[in-house]
């Protein structure tokens, strides 16, 4: 199914979506990775406010490359995201609800996101010139000296993903991969090389 | 004896390291358009048709095609009768590089300490491998490395019983361990020999092998074919959302070893094995 959502997100506004599922988002989210989760989660752990909203937010895992003119933010493709894992929970814990990246994330993620009902979108690793033209702004808002992994507030419109990991804790990669390698022996067994259909 | 200018270095590494990040090599988008041709999983489709759509916004707009604009690996081969003028050629190299991410709006992704984790703002150092070889002439590789895919690499020590079969194993279980990580497909070179130095070189140089070329001794050439059949046989496919191309090339480097070692390297690289080569 393709669906349309806005941010900030909420349990029920992301309850229908399945993995395998297409999302065009638009609304405000946050970029975030690495260095700038570590910084957000030494806050956490000193009882300090976050720089960013974090209720409903959706934070992109990504660390852009300098904008040319004319564009709000250069080439802006995922990081992987288990890199956020050892983060991650604190963050939904506290009212995140949707993270966008790639890659498999950890057991104990897919745990919270079942429980706060938060989803974990796919964008396509290596499209980071295609994905940027769905970013209207961006806008510097929390530690500017991490350069490339700064936190920053974007704004974007129809921005495509794809539901990895949904708010049952059903998850793509599995699905996806089981559902091909299916299909692939009930062709051979037809004695059809062709999986068109 | 000829002499090469460390100022020309500069240029044509600064060159390189921009048009490698703009311009997919062209053995590559070929691959990926026979890819496309040939999976007819949909949902691998739309996702190489994406890909392929990507690489032709980063060539018209000149835009790098990833955000990940790498950690930059170069392989010299210095001809024994050249001599650089003007500077260390470790510096020229450097001074190329620092120029190159910023005239080029690259991310600088580099840290310079592995531990205390400090950018160091424009991208250097580079990773430098210094070959002499004979000859006047000066060969420059240049390879801009993400590390989504990096990350996925292994190397292991196996013993000489566990033979071809522990190679091919190994081989699997990297690919099946990296999973969606490096943004599938992904370009799969393998080092087999050597020391354990010497066997991830041997890897590295093998993603930089054209994707259209085989290695040379048929044995290889033939191991290449069966590994990436066995590597799209797993079904991970584009991204990870299953389908069949889950590789677009296996390539393979080889080198003599000692009678107590079989070493196995395996480095993965996303579609885009971006480097640029020139020869002065």
């Amino acid at each position: 199914m393709d669906y349309k959502l806005t941010t900030p997100f909420t349990r029920e506004s992301l309850k229908n979506l399945m993995q395998g599922d297409n999302v065009y988002i638009t609304g405000f989210m946050y970029t975030a990775r690495d260095a700038a989760h570590k910084r957000l989660v030494d806050l956490i752990d000193n009882g300090k406010e976050l720089p960013i909203d974090i209720k409903g937010a959706c934070i992109y895992y990504v660390g852009p490359t300098p904008a040319k003119d004319g564009q709000a933010l250069g080439s802006a493709g995922p990081t992987t995201s288990y890199r956020m894992d050892a983060y991650s929970p604190k963050l939904l814990d506290l009212g995140l609800m949707g993270m966008i990246g790639k890659g498999m994330i950890g057991e104990e993620v897919i745990e919270k996101i079942v429980e706060h009902g938060a989803v974990y979108f796919g964008a396509i690793g290596g499209a980071a010139a295609l994905i940027s033209k769905s970013i209207k702004s961006a806008e510097i808002i929390a530690y500017e000296d991490l350069g490339a992994e700064a936190i920053r507030k974007i704004y974007v419109e129809n921005f495509p993903v794809t539901v990895i990991i949904d708010s049952r804790g059903d998850n793509l990669y599995k699905r996806g991969r089981e559902e091909y390698l299916k299909r692939k022996m009930q062709r051979k067994e037809e004695g059809k090389s062709n999986m068109e259909d | 004896m000829r002499i090469i200018d460390a100022n020309n270095i500069t240029e044509e590494i600064k060159r390189m390291v921009i048009e490698a990040n703009y311009f997919l090599p062209e053995d590559v988008m070929k691959a990926l358009e026979n890819a496309r041709k040939n999976d007819d999983w949909k949902l691998s489709q739309d996702i190489l048709d994406k890909i392929i759509e990507n690489a032709r916004i980063a060539d018209t707009e000149q835009v790098p095609m990833c955000q990940d604009t790498g950690m930059v690996v170069v392989f010299l081969k210095i001809g024994q009768e050249v001599i650089i003028k003007n500077g260390y050629i470790g510096d020229a190299i450097n001074e190329g590089i620092r120029r190159g991410y910023e005239e080029g709006y690259l991310r600088k992704s580099v840290v310079g300490d592995p531990i205390k984790r400090l950018n160091t703002n424009d991208n250097t150092p580079a990773v430098i491998n210094y070959e002499i070889v004979p000859g006047d002439k000066l060969n420059i590789m240049v390879a801009v490395k993400g590390f989504g895919s990096e990350n996925m690499s292994r190397l292991k020590m196996l013993k000489p019983s566990d033979g071809l079969e522990g190679v091919k194993d190994f081989i699997l279980e990297t690919v099946e361990l990296a999973g969606s990580n490096p943004c599938p497909p992904i370009v799969v070179g393998v080092g087999i020999g050597g020391t354990f130095e010497k066997v991830t070189l041997l890897s590295k140089k093998a993603l930089l092998r054209d994707l259209d070329s085989y290695n040379e001794d048929p044995f290889y050439a033939d191991l290449e074919r069966e590994m990436l059949e066995r590597v799209n046989n797993l079904g991970i496919g584009p991204q990870g959302f299953g389908g069949r191309t889950t590789a677009l090339k296996v390539n393979i480097e080889y080198f003599p070893t000692h009678i107590a070692g079989l070493p196995v390297a395996v480095n993965i690289n996303c579609h885009a094995t971006r480097h640029k080569e020139v020869t002065l």
